[in-house]
Order: structure tokens, then sequence, then C-alpha cells
């Protein structure tokens, strides 16, 4: 409920919240903290941190290659929850941890959502993990108050909406299109009938994600869902034009 | 067989992105029709016979049996099979059932190549668009099977990510997937993946036992001893198994890569070594090679096929039950057997199949000759030709590459 009431209080002064995502480790812990650092600075809402797994399945080229390149910088999953504590200590959005489900069963899902709590984490999005398969994550999620944020995706019935909004929290993540993170989507009456039906499924705050690198595509998602989320566009940011572009790039979206 | 739905014990599952959840309704659906409709195995038995060389034969190696001086050495021989290794009973299953859901683009994941020249050789005799994903290390070692893919009309995409072998073909493959699972079939090469993936493979494999089963009786009189095969992801294995499963005198051993040797940390042993642990990646919940954080580790063996970081659920529970025991056979061991068997039985195992070999000639010697052991020869050695030239630094072999290599840049 934390998550779902923080989110609420954000929507009381903005029309449209912004999600971004960073790749924990990549291109290294200090980039993270200062691209972070000017997320928050110039109004991000919340922060989804994708702890790195060498089998990113749902993820594209750009997220796969962070992924690869944190682990091979040696990134541990103990420094993650170490910088994710920090983070939530310095400022004072919400943050969620993004990952794999083999990354939480490997460190005990019990340990990993007792951890996570006590550093003050407010969701997860585990996008290999459906509900039929996390019945005790979802205990869990009620037991910490971490919100399990579950995904709609344009393929899902609507019957199957129903079902997925009963056991989530938080807010619905709708990915946009077919696919994995990271090419473009475009944002066409399709869209938007999508849109309405997941509107009509849940009863939480909508989140739309995969392919939103711009001003246009904030706008045409502003009014129909409450928040809108940069995933492989910041990565793509920062490797080209440093962690220093991430203010004035997050200041031009809305 | 599962009890929990697609779970083998505490093992299997279906850990898939919620994508595909409608696309795994209309499979399991359209797999459970097949399932219970006769004709259905009917028709697989009978493009088996036609197009592929079912049954396959059941051959007494009588020179090693001799040789090793115990039980009598019987090989399943799947290298028979159309395109030259069991592959093709899944892929020719899984194609019919293809046609059946109406889909018309099949792509699929290969290691060694044999899983990728089968689906394209079944996508060009069904008339289906067809994608293979290879890992890059293992387009460079298994070059001739990425040529006939081609020349069947495949694409062949090389897999730069990750440890670029059949792991990350593996998760390439779900990438196109979930992208394109209106048009497409994911045809899943082994008995390991979200479920019903482990379930329908080894459905369409379990006509190895099944044949198996009444050869061994019609040429030797009884059920063997022993029987013996690879286990890469595990669906050979479980092919000639499922023929034994329920009798229980009947000891079944899995064979996995040990590689440079179990104690180096280059080996692809899951259940016969103590590195892996239970672990959920690639859509199912097995024993991984993996850190203890879960991170997937690099594996190795001179068999791409067996070269994997997972293994069967079927197979864990199997094992966890004690009714499949798993040994490991290293590099070394393996083409040393290869050897011996092309000189002595005329016959030329695969590298992954020679694995089997290596452990059935380990033991042979322990039974009576009126005893019989079974090998599962899954696929012939002729792919393997760069590898095991080169393992063996054949002068000969070398002077010729040396020689075609001198007259293509001179085409330049
Ligand atoms: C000839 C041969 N044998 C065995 C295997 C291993 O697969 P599985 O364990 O599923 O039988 C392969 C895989 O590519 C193969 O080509």
């Amino acid at each position: 409920m934390r998550l779902k009431n923080n989110l609420a209080e954000a929507l009381r002064h903005k029309d449209i919240l912004l999600m971004t995502h960073i790749v924990l480790g990549y291109p290294s812990f200090e980039a993270n903290r200062e691209v972070v650092a000017q997320m928050v600075e110039s109004g991000v809402d919340l922060i989804e941190m994708q702890i790195p797994f060498s089998e990113p399945m749902a993820d594209g080229p750009v997220i796969i290659k962070a992924n690869q390149d944190s682990l091979a910088r040696g990134t541990k999953v103990r420094q993650c929850l170490e910088f994710a504590a920090e983070m939530i200590a310095t400022h004072a959005i919400p943050f969620l941890f993004m990952t794999y489900y083999n990354i939480l069963f490997k460190y005990g899902e019990e340990e990993f959502f007792a951890d996570a709590a006590a550093i003050g984490i407010q969701g997860f999005i585990i996008p290999d993990l459906p509900p039929e398969e996390g019945g005790a994550f979802l205990e869990r999620a009620k037991k910490y108050d971490i919100a399990p944020i579950l995904i709609f995706a344009p393929t899902s019935t609507d019957e199957r909406m129903r079902v997925l909004a009963a056991a989530a929290d938080g807010f619905i993540y709708c990915v946009a299109r077919r696919g994995v993170t990271g090419s473009q989507t475009s944002f066409d009456e399709a869209f938007y009938q999508y849109i309405a039906r997941c509107r009509e499924c849940a009863g939480l705050p909508l989140a739309v994600g995969f392919g939103i690198c711009d001003r246009q595509d904030v706008d045409a998602i502003r009014g129909r869902a409450e928040i809108a989320v940069i995933g492989s566009e910041m990565i793509r940011l920062v490797d080209e034009k440093g962690a220093s572009a991430v203010g004035p790039f997050i200041s031009g979206l809305r | 067989m599962p009890n929990k739905i697609g779970y083998y014990g505490e093992w299997g599952g279906a850990f898939i992105p919620e994508v595909l959840h409608e696309t795994f309704r209309e499979f399991n659906q359209a797999f459970g029709a097949v399932r219970h409709d006769p004709t259905f195995w009917a028709e697989y038995c009978d493009l088996m016979s036609t197009y592929s060389c079912r049954p396959t034969p059941l051959t007494h190696a009588e020179n090693m049996s001799k040789k090793l001086g115990g039980a009598q050495i019987f090989i399943k021989r799947e290298d028979l099979n159309h395109t030259g290794a069991h592959k093709a009973n899944n892929v020719m299953g899984q194609g019919l059932l293809v046609r059946r859901m109406g889909k018309k683009r099949v792509i699929a994941e290969t290691g060694a190549g044999q899983h990728g020249v089968a689906t394209a050789t079944m996508a060009a005799k069904f008339g289906f668009a067809c994608t293979i994903y290879m890992g890059e290390e293992d387009v460079n070692r298994q070059r001739p099977n990425v040529f006939w893919m081609e020349k069947l009309g495949a694409e062949v995409v090389p897999v730069t990510s990750g440890s670029k072998t059949l792991k990350d073909a593996i998760n390439a493959a779900f990438r196109d997937w979930v992208t394109n699972m209106d048009s497409t079939h994911y045809v899943m090469g082994t008995v390991c993946g979200p479920h019903p993936f482990p379930e329908l493979v080894a459905w369409f494999q379990s006509i190895i036992g099944i044949e198996a089963r009444k050869q061994i009786v019609t040429q030797f009189g009884k059920a063997p001893s022993r029987v013996y095969a690879c286990v890469g992801g595990g669906s050979n294995a479980m092919g000639i198994f499922q023929g034994f499963l329920d009798q229980p005198a009947v000891e079944l051993v899995g064979v996995e890569a040990g590689g440079d040797g179990l104690t180096t940390g280059r080996h692809a042993a899951r259940l016969a070594a103590t590195d892996a642990s239970a672990g959920v990646a690639q859509g199912y919940k097995t024993m991984f090679l993996q850190d203890s954080d879960g991170q997937m580790q690099d594996t190795h063996s001179v068999a791409a096929g067996l070269d994997y970081v997972g293994v069967s659920p079927i197979l864990v529970d199997l094992w966890q039950q004690g009714r499949v025991r798993f040994e490991a056979a290293t590099d070394r061991e393996v083409m040393a057997a290869l050897d011996e068997t092309v000189k002595n039985e005329g016959i030329i195992p695969a590298l992954e199949s020679s694995h089997a070999f290596v452990q059935a000639y380990k033991e042979a010697g322990q039974l009576k000759p009126d005893e019989a052991i079974i090998i599962n020869m899954s696929g012939r050695g002729d792919k393997d030709i760069f590898t095991i030239a080169n393992a063996f630094q054949d002068p000969s072999w070398k002077r010729f590459i040396i020689e075609k290599g001198k007259e293509y840049a001179a085409q330049k």
C-alpha cells in the first residue's frame, strides 16, 4: 500500500509521473550515483534499479549489454543492496528493484524480501515470475509491504488482466508493445485501445514502458496513464553523452 | 507424469513473461488435443518411417563386446535417423503440431547444430519460414551444420551475447518469440524450458525407448541390465529411458560432459559433479551451473551439444528418486572412446554420443556375457569432422585445409 499511497500523493501535483531505469553497476556504481542524483534533481518521480542477471531474457540489446558489462566488472547482489540503501537514504522518492527471479531465488526469497524491506525498497518488478509461479512471492510482498508490480502486455486478454490486477499492488506496468526492451514503439490507435482496456481491467495506476524516448512519447501517454517509463533510452543517453546529460534530458520530457 | 502442472517433483514449471501467457495457453491446448488424438501419433510414426528411417536399428557391437569381455553391447542407432541424430524425432513431431496450429514460421536454438539442421529440414519439408539462433562459438566449431542450415533455406543468426553458446541461443530465440508469437512457433530442441516443452519433447523422443525395448527382447531375449545415454538437455536420454522406466532392474545411466575434469571447473556436469545448485532461468526450475549470486557460469565441453548450464527437470527428479545414475566423461576419454568405436565397429558416433560410450566401456567388464547393455548413439560424428580432426591433430587433414585455404585465397 505504501507505494500506491506515495504515487497518489505525487499525482496530486503532476499529471504524469516519470519512472527511470538504471542497471546497477553499469557503467559503474559511481556513475549510477551521479545519474540518480541528476534524475532526482530534475524531477524523476520513481526509479527502478535493475540488479544485473546473466540471462536477461526479456531485455533487448542495450540492457543486455549493460547487464553483461556490469557482471563482467564483478557486480554482486550484496553491492546492489548496499547501493540501493544509500540511494534510499539520500533521496526522498520511491525506489524499486527490477530483476529476474533467480536473483531472489538464490539469495533466498524470504531473506531478499526482509533485506529489501529493511532498506526501504517499495516495489519489485520480476518479469519472469508470473503469479502462477509466485504464490509465496505474493504472500511475502504483502507481509513486507513491497509492491509486487505485475505486467500487462498487448497480448493479455481482459480476463487475464483482471487476474493480474487482483494480485498486483502499487501500479501496473503496461508493456507498450510486443518484443523486448529498447526498440521503437508507435503510439497509435491500437495502443490507445490497449491502454483503455488496461484502465478498465485494473484499479491501480498505469505505467507505460518500452520504447519511450522523448517528449512526444510522454505526451502520447499523458492523460491515458499515470507513469511514463524511460528505460533503454536512459542507458543509451549515458553511454553516448555521459551522466551529465541526464538532467537536461529529463527536464525536457514534460 | 507431472504433479503440480508442469512440475516433476519440485522441478520444472513455466517462468514465462506475461507477453507469452496467451501463446502458452494456446500451445498447451494444441498439445493437449494431439496428445489425446490417436491419429496424431499414427501420423507421426508414419512420417518417421517414410521420411526418416524409423525404426532405427539396434546393432550388436560384437567386437567391442568381445574386447571388453563383459556384457553384450548393443547400440541404438539414432545416427541413422534423417539428418543424423535423434533431434529429428522431436522436430518432426513439433512440425506436425505447428501445422495443426496453423503457424507459418519456426525458430529454434541450436548448440551442435543438429537440432538446427533438423528444424531447417522440417521447415523446408513443411514450407515454413525458419530462423535458427546459434551461439557464435558454436557457429565456429560446427561450420558444416551452419552450411547445411543455410542451404536448407534457414536464416542462421550467430548470437554474440553472454557466453555465446547454447543458453544464449535459447535467450535469443525467446526474444524473437516474444516479438513474433502470432506467426511463429519456437521449436525447443530438448526436454528443458518452460512447461509444456519438457513433456512435449519427451513424448516425441519416447519413440526411441518404445523401439529399443522391443528390439532388445527380440534380438537378445531379455531386457538389458543397463542403458547409457549422454545428457545435454536430456532429450535423447529421456527418449530411451522412457522405454525402461517401469522395469526397476534396468539401470539407467546419464553421462554428462566432464570437459577438462570435474575438479577443474571447466565442465558441464550438472548432476555428476557437486557444482550445480537449484535455480530458475530460461523459463524453468532445475539444477544450474551458477555462482552464489545466481549468475550462470561458463561451461565447457568438446561437444557443443552438451555444453549447457541446465538440465531437464524430468531427469533431475528421476536423479533425486535414485532412478537415474549420473556420471561424467572427460573430453580426453571421449576422444579415446570415439577412436575405439570407429576402429572396432566401423561406426562414427557424434562427440556428444561418445560420452555414453565412455561410461558403457568403463562398466561393460563388470557385467557377465549373458547380460546386455544398450548405448543410445544419439547422432553420427560426421558433423564433428573439424573438431575431431583437430583433436587428433590429423596431419593429412591439416594439409588439406591449408591447401584449400590457399586455393580460396587465390580466388579473391
Ligand atoms: C548428437 C547429439 N547428441 C546429444 C545432444 C544433446 O542433447 P540432448 O541431451 O537433449 O539429447 C545433441 C545436442 O545438440 C546432439 O546433437
